[in-house]
């Protein structure tokens, strides 16, 4: 299983500060179409994903423990 | 000593400039971010800031090393703030020490710009008539998702 971290306006779109999910094999963009799909978010395309903190390119693949977090355009400083 | 932090209280300058106090620094810049209360004449009540911490502080430490593999001799030290900010708190400060003063208001530039590039924090706007959180680094547009849908307007 995968835990799954979502922020900012996501976090308000999903409901859920995270949720564990299947995601072991799957590439990024798969992950990214099915979390897209499953909460029906249109515009995942401007957010990054980080595994187990380190942002991720679409085509890394997911593997078994890995922390996955869906992180939108950031606005600090 | 933490050089990169996150902290849900109040920041205190003084101790972050402390950080980089080095017998080889020629100047120290400090760079302090505050609540500002009108953008584009638009009146912020307060901001909420929030971060995924333990990544923020892994790629505010990135930018500690980049800027001192760019500007040797370097020293940098960074605290960002989350949680509720009213106008003019201190949203973070930046304080970068160097042998010579033109490589320390250089590095201390291409850190904050780094933050609103790579590090994961998010600020939502508070105002009188609403919320949302922001998610470009104009300050003008929100996320497309994060504006409220055709749905909500027409209620």
């Amino acid at each position: 299983m995968n835990k799954v971290l979502f922020f900012a306006h996501l976090r308000d779109a999903v409901g859920e500060e995270s949720i564990e999910m299947e995601a072991n094999g799957k590439t990024v963009a798969e992950f990214k179409q099915q979390i897209s799909e499953t909460y029906d978010i249109q515009k995942l395309d401007t957010v990054m994903v980080a595994i187990n903190e380190e942002f991720a390119p679409d085509s890394e693949v997911i593997q078994e423990g890995d922390i996955i977090a869906f992180i939108p355009p950031v606005s600090g400083g | 000593m933490k050089f990169f932090e996150i902290s849900q209280e109040p920041i205190n300058t003084q101790s972050v400039i402390d950080k980089v106090v080095q017998r080889e620094a020629g100047a120290i810049t400090t760079f302090i971010g505050t609540v500002r209360e009108l953008t584009h004449g638009k009146k912020t009540l307060y901001l909420v800031y929030e971060s995924y911490e333990p990544m923020a502080v892994k790629k505010l430490e990135q930018i500690g090393q980049e800027i001192e593999e760019k500007w040797s001799g370097s020293k940098v030290a960074i605290t960002h703030r989350v949680g509720k900010l009213d106008i003019t708190d201190i949203a973070v400060v930046i304080a970068v020490s160097t042998p010579h003063r033109a490589d320390s208001y250089e590095a201390n530039r291409y850190a904050i710009e780094r933050i609103k590039q790579i590090v994961p924090i998010w600020k939502k706007e508070h105002w009188e008539d609403g919320q949302e959180w922001i998610g470009d680094q104009l300050e003008k547009v929100a996320y497309p998702t994060g504006k409220p849908e055709e749905s909500d307007l027409n209620e």
